[in-house]
Parts: structure tokens; C-alpha cells; sequence
């Protein structure tokens, strides 16, 4: 079955990461990040599996999980929207475009679309202060971006279909 | 290489964050082909290299040519070709390319001339932009480790912690405490191993300086770290920085292996018979591990939360032992301050605060980008003279210091001199340097807002005054905004701002309640309007704001219209045009776009 097979995947991919570092508990964010590095979230087998190896209970890497930003429980989209609400972004109304991502995309911030195409969510400072307001596409940066080039630029990733 | 008598140029392109979203690698990788395809046909030996933040973001890509003196700025991959017909081949300078004054109309070949930099003073970011971080000589033939050497052969412990001392060197970090003085203390405790940790968790919305040093000058903080641990007896280091930093967590560990192939890092330092090593730490995006023992508890693997500083790091820090945890931009000092003395960097800056600052100017400021200057200059010369002013010519309103836990200075207080002891008289701090510009399109209590949303967000939830307090004000300035503000608000906000900064476990609670605090003192109108005459001033609240087209400034021209993602605003050209108020989402496009201050706010 696929998703056996799938899961079988996460277990070693999770156990490559696991021989990357001694096994001390002070790694345990590093192991975390490789993972989501990998799959844009943690999955249960790799938390469940850490917690057999570093003998650290699964509620407190549970704790660590929910805890620090940079790591998710709930999978991802195909293409992640960071918009920018660092102070400088937010002052010149990066709250606009996300407002208008939202609407376009049918999702609040934290949510992803419901074909898994896109998931949108807002950053604190991505230290682009000069071209604010500024978002991010997985990599890609975009200045100064207005409202009405939101849609034009979601189309450089195949646009919305759940319209 | 056999044409080594032939004149060298070295062509420096910008590769700091701006930059590169500009494009500037392009330019760099443009150039580099048609260098190496000329070949030995330039009569001058060409080197090309990327280098850190040159602090002008505003006006990157940045491209500058020496030793001929010759800056670019706004560069285009379209410009590559004619950079390296004209200026390459010939040594010709394009003046279209120089950077231009908006008020004089004047060029400036040399970046060194034109306002923005002539006025700057470069200690902690006196390499980048000037170097490649990727290359190790580069930093050693700018005088990089010699500081380290002369620190290991010729000077004592105690002698080096002597020198900090008496530069006077304060926290680059927020809270100012004496740098020397805290490298003492650690150096008191007999109980070893100790630990030196760099602070790389840069978190205040609006900061980059750090972000821009360990980019573009990882060696400099690599230096101060080392030096340190031999001061102390140390011999382990960590380097904890923002995972969202990819560049800087790569620059860094580059510069920590190469560090260590040249025997600046590792065991036996420089035949020295010291020890000392660095470790990188990826932070995992929480605000509160910037805070110094939420940021130990992050290294140790745990939940990143603050305890309670009965004891001081200096004595119990990292994993219980004697530890000196200092900001990235404090590090990038210390080498200087071993090369030419203490009593020189005291000499700088002001009587108590000593030394230069960076600052990172953003927000509704021409000039955005990285400055660094001395200690006790001028608001007034910072944000006009440096800055360039406020842009579309609009009014200067307040400027934002001290990130989250930072407060808001009104105009009133515009000749204010910057230092760690003026900012926190005015309600305000100097947190990590970041200086958000506000002009009459923010609306101050959104800003209150703005902060308190992103504190209850980053709260850790261990204490309850910080955990409850920020929500429930939270809560209140959020009713407020959406035209639903009672009497009273003022006073129990205020109320609940008293309890949360006197109860609150670590410095997130206890200087949360700031941005509340000094927009309350010197914006109570703003507040009132907001509470009383149900308006947002600003024309930034969605539901207190009404905007339409007076027809006597109106020329018809139609930005507006074109900028209208809504399709709200109708109209011929050349005659008067009017905002559908079912249509408007209230974006502001209209009032920002319009040219003739037609568009208002009702």
C-alpha cells in the first residue's frame, strides 16, 4: 500500500537524520528541523521514533514541535506564501495583501488550500525592510508587492483554481 | 599568476538580502563571463567578488569598483554590458549609474561622498561590503586575527578584560549591560568549563544588522568570541542563530571551518597551547529565545523558556555552568577594541554610552537600509540627513526604537540624542537598533496594536501577567480599532500595562507593555479618536475609515482608478472621480497613489 510505503519512507529518512547526530538530547531541535526541512512538517512516525531514540518522552517533543515556529504538525502546501508583517511591512500595509491573498485563495493565515496548492501564512521580518511590503514563494522574493499584483503573481504559480 | 606586474581592479557587487531580491547575483555571474572571456586581454588584472550588505538597500543592486573609487547603485542586469565596455575596459565612469542626490541634483563618483555615508562611522561593520565573507584572506589582509594574536602572545587574561572594561562597551542586544563587566564577573567563578555563546537570534521585527554581520563578516564575530574564551579559560562556544537566516548559518560555518583550517579555531590555537571551538545552534523561530536564558534552555534541546535570574548566567548559565552570552554586533567589536585600546573606543560616542551603533532605518524613510554611526548623535540627523526624510514628501510622525519591547518617539522629541540612557528616559529602549519611521498614514494605535499582537504570539505562556496581560490588552486595542472602544479603556489598559511590567518573569513581559505605554503618553488623541469620534485619523482602521475624492483637488488623472484592485473608484479622465464605499475593501492605494491629495479621510 502506498501509504505504508510512505510511512516506511518517513521512518528512514528519520533514521538518516538520527545517525547525522549523537545522540544527546540537546540535538533534538537540529533532528526536528532536518525533518521539516524534508517534508514541510513532522509527521507522527518521525516524533514517535525520536522519542524511542533519544529517550525523551513524546509529550515534551510534542512540546518542542508545537513550540518553535520554524516546525509544523500539520502538512504543507506545494508552494508556501510567506507574507511579511515585520514592522516596517506592516506599516506599509502588508495587512492589505494578506487580506487580499485570503480572499483570492479562500484561506485565513495558517491554512492551506483545499488542492494543496498553496498555504499562506505571515513572518515577522524577513529583514527586507527596503522593499516593503515584501512576501515570499518558497524562495522567490517579491517587492513592494500591491494588492493588485497579488493575482498576477499567484499566476506565476498556476493561479487559483477553486474559483 | 604570470601577469601579476599588470594593475589589479577588484569589481565588488553587493550580495546583501536587498540585493540579491534584486537580482544582483545575475550581475555578478554577467560579469564574471565577460571577465573571464576577455581573459588577459583587460589591461588591468580583474577580480570579481561578492560581498555583504552595503547598507543602502534602498538603492541596490550596489556594484563598486576599486581601487578606481567608483560606485553603482540600482544597478540592471541590462547595465552589465556597458559597466564592462565603459568603466572595465576604458576606466570610463557612467554618471547616469553614480549615486544622485534628490535635492542637489549632484553625482557622487565615490560612495564615500554623498550623504547617506560620508556622515556614518564603521567599526563593527568595517569590513562588509568591502569583502568577500567566503574568503578568509580577505579578512586577514584587513588586519582580520591579528587582534586574536596579539591578544593570545602579548596580553594577559586579565589585561584583555581590562581593555573592555574600559572601552566602556555596552550589550549590542537591548538591554546595554557593560560588556567588561559581565566578561569580570564570569572570569571570577572558578568552575569550569565555562561557555561563551553568540546571541544570533535576531528577532525584532525592522533589525537586520545582525543578520548583515554574520553575512558579510562572519570572522569578525568568530575573532571576539575567541578572544573572550581566552580571557575566560573557555574553550567551548556556541553560535545560536535564526534558522530563517539560511545565508548567515552558512557563511557562518564556512568561516568557522576555514577559521579552523588556519588554526584560528580548534585545539592548539596559533601553537598558543588554548582550545577553543564553535558550534552553530539553529534557533527554531521563537521571538523569546533571544531573551538570554530562554536561549540557553533552546541549546540545551529544550522548550525555548525563561527562567527566573536569581542566579546569573555568569555564574549558572549553560547547562548550570559560568556562562557570557553577547549579541552579534558586541562580538564584532571586540577585536577593534583589543587592536587599538579601550580608551580609544571610549573616546567615541557618548560619555555613557560609548562607541558607534547600528542602526537599520526602515519604514516611511527614503534612505531605507544599514547606517552606523556614533553613539549620541542627533534623531533629527539620523532619520533627515541620513535618511533622506520621510517619503512622498509626507509629515514625520514617530519613530520606533527597540523593537517589540521598544516605544514610540513623537516629533516633539526629534532632537534627541540616541543613546542607551536617553532612549529609555523617553519610554523608549534601544533594543537592537532598529528604528521604524511613522509618518501620518500610521495610525498609533494599530502600531500598539501591531506590537501587543505579535508579543501575545511570542509570549511562552509560562508566566501569567505576561501570558494574560498582553492578551487581554490585546483584546482591548483590537475593539478599539474596530470602532467598538469604551471610556475607560485608556486607563485599564494602562492599568493592566502597570501589572504586567511589574510581574512579568523575564524582560518579553516586562517591556511588553511599552509600545502601549508611550503611544498612550504622547498620542492620547489618536486614542480618543478612536474611542470618542469612532475615526481612525490615519485612514488605516477598516472600520473607522471612510475615504473619498474631494472634487476640488481631483484633476482627474486616474491613478487611482487604475490602482483600485477593487474596482471601486469610476470616472473620465480629466474629470472628477468617486469611490464606490459598497465596493471599497479600503486598501489605501487611492491616497497612497494620488499625486494631488485628492483622496481623504473621513
Amino acid at each position: 500500500m502506498t501509504v505504508e510505503k510512505n510511512s516506511q519512507r518517513i521512518l528512514s529518512y528519520t533514521r538518516d537524520v538520527m545517525a547525522g547526530y549523537p545522540r544527546e538530547q540537546r540535538f533534538t531541535l537540529a533532528m526536528l528541523q532536518d525533518i521539516q526541512k524534508k517534508y514541510k512538517y513532522i509527521p507522527r512516525e518521525s516524533l514517535e521514533q525520536l522519542s524511542d531514540h533519544l529517550g525523551v518522552p513524546l509529550s515534551k517533543l510534542y512540546s518542542i514541535a508545537t513550540f518553535y515556529k520554524a516546525l509544523s504538525l500539520q502538512p504543507k502546501g506545494d508552494h508556501v506564501i510567506r507574507v511579511c508583517d515585520g514592522t516596517a511591512c506592516h506599516i506599509r500595509s502588508s495587512m492589505v495583501i494578506v487580506d487580499e491573498l485570503a480572499k483570492i485563495l479562500m484561506i485565513k493565515p495558517g491554512e492551506t488550500t483545499s488542492d494543496g496548492k498553496f498555504s499562506l501564512e505571515t513572518v515577522n521580518c524577513l529583514g527586507s525592510c527596503a522593499m516593503a511590503p515584501a512576501m515570499v514563494i518558497d524562495e522567490t522574493y517579491y517587492g513592494k508587492v500591491t494588492p493588485s499584483r497579488t493575482r498576477e503573481i499567484l499566476n506565476e504559480y498556476g493561479g487559483v483554481d477553486c474559483e | 599568476m604570470s601577469e601579476s606586474n599588470r594593475p589589479k581592479r577588484t569589481i565588488l557587487v553587493c550580495c546583501g538580502t536587498g540585493c540579491l531580491a534584486n537580482h544582483s547575483l545575475k550581475i555578478y555571474h554577467k560579469l564574471k563571463e565577460l571577465i573571464t572571456k576577455a581573459g588577459v586581454d583587460v589591461a588591468v588584472e580583474t577580480y570579481i567578488k561578492t560581498t555583504g550588505c552595503n547598507g543602502l538597500c534602498e538603492k541596490g543592486p550596489i556594484v563598486k569598483i576599486t581601487p578606481d573609487d567608483i560606485a553603482y547603485f540600482k544597478v540592471k542586469e541590462s547595465d552589465v554590458e556597458e559597466i564592462f565596455e565603459k568603466t572595465i575596459l576604458q576606466g570610463e565612469v557612467i554618471n547616469r549609474l553614480l549615486y544622485l542626490d534628490s535635492v542637489t541634483g549632484k553625482r557622487f563618483k565615490s560612495h564615500k561622498e554623498n550623504d547617506f555615508y560620508k556622515r556614518q562611522m564603521k567599526i563593527a561593520l568595517r569590513n562588509i561590503g568591502e569583502i568577500d565573507p567566503a574568503d578568509i584572506f580577505d579578512y586577514i589582509e584587513r588586519g582580520g586575527y591579528e587582534s586574536l594574536k596579539k591578544a593570545l602572545f602579548t596580553m594577559t587574561p586579565e589585561s584583555i578584560i581590562e581593555e573592555v572594561v574600559k572601552s566602556g562597551l555596552r550589550g549590542r542586544g537591548g538591554a546595554g549591560f557593560p560588556t567588561g563587566r559581565k566578561w569580570k564577573q564570569c572570569a571570577g567563578y572558578n568552575n569550569y568549563p565555562k561557555y561563551v555563546l553568540c546571541n544570533g537570534d535576531e528577532g525584532d521585527p525592522g533589525a537586520f544588522m545582525d543578520r548583515s554581520i554574520m553575512e558579510g563578516d562572519p570572522h569578525s564575530i568568530i575573532e571576539g568570541m575567541a578572544i573572550c574564551a581566552y580571557a575566560l579559560g573557555s574553550n567551548t562556544g556556541f553560535a545560536y542563530i535564526r534558522d530563517e537566516y539560511a545565508l548567515a548559518v552558512k557563511n557562518m560555518s564556512n568561516a568557522i571551518n576555514k577559521a579552523k583550517e588556519a588554526k584560528f579555531l580548534g585545539e592548539n590555537i596559533l601553537g598558543s597551547g588554548f582550545n577553543f571551538d564553535i558550534q552553530i545552534v539553529r534557533g527554531g523561530g521563537a521571538f523569546v529565545c533571544g531573551e538570554s536564558t530562554a536561549l540557553m534552555s533552546s541549546i540545551e534541546g529544550k522548550v525555548g523558556e525563561p527562567r527566573a535570574k536569581y542566579i546569573r548566567s555568569v555564574e549558572k548559565g549553560l547547562w548550570g555552568q559560568p556562562t557570557v552570552l553577547n549579541n552579534v554586533e558586541t562580538w564584532a567589536n571586540i577585536p577593534v577594541i583589543i587592536e587599538k585600546g579601550g580608551e580609544w573606543y571610549s573616546g567615541i560616542g557618548a560619555p555613557k554610552s560609548t562607541g558607534t551603533k547600528v542602526f537599520s532605518l526602515v519604514g516611511k524613510i527614503r534612505n531605507t537600509g544599514l547606517v552606523e554611526v556614533p553613539m549620541g548623535i542627533a534623531l533629527r540627523e539620523l532619520i533627515f540627513d541620513i535618511g533622506g526624510g520621510i517619503t512622498a514628501g509626507r509629515k514625520f510622525k514617530a519613530v520606533q526604537t527597540g523593537g517589540p519591547s521598544g516605544g514610540c518617539i513623537p516629533e516633539s522629541l526629534l532632537d534627541l540624542n540616541v543613546d542607551f540612557d536617553s532612549l529609555t528616559k523617553a519610554g523608549s529602549m534601544m533594543g537592537s537598533g532598529g528604528m521604524i519611521v511613522m509618518d501620518e498614514r500610521t495610525c498609533m494605535v494599530d502600531v500598539a496594536r501591531y506590537y501587543l499582537n505579535f508579543l501575545a504570539e511570542e509570549s511562552c505562556g509560562k508566566c501569567l501577567p505576561c501570558r494574560e496581560g498582553i492578551k487581554r490588552m490585546l483584546e482591548i486595542l483590537n475593539s478599539i480599532c474596530a470602532g467598538k472602544g469604551l471610556a475607560g479603556d485608556i486607563e485599564l489598559l494602562q492599568e493592566i500595562c502597570a501589572t504586567v511590567s511589574e510581574a512579568s518573569l523575564c524582560a518579553l513581559g516586562k517591556s511588553a507593555p511599552n509600545p502601549v505605554v508611550t503611544t498612550i503618553h504622547y498620542f492620547e488623541d489618536e486614542y480618543l479618536a478612536h474611542i470618542r469620534d469612532k475615526r481612525c485619523p490615519a485612514g488605516v482602521c477598516k472600520e473607522l475609515t471612510t475615504y473619498y475624492i474631494d472634487p476640488e483637488n481631483c484633476k482627474g488623472c486616474g491613478l487611482c482608478l487604475k490602482n483600485c484592485p477593487a474596482g471601486a473608484v469610476s470616472g473620465q479622465p480629466k474629470s472628477w472621480h468617486s469611490i464606490d464605499q459598497k465596493l471599497c475593501i479600503k486598501c489605501g492605494n487611492c491616497i497612497d497613489n494620488c499625486k494631488f491629495h485628492a483622496v481623504k479621510i473621513r
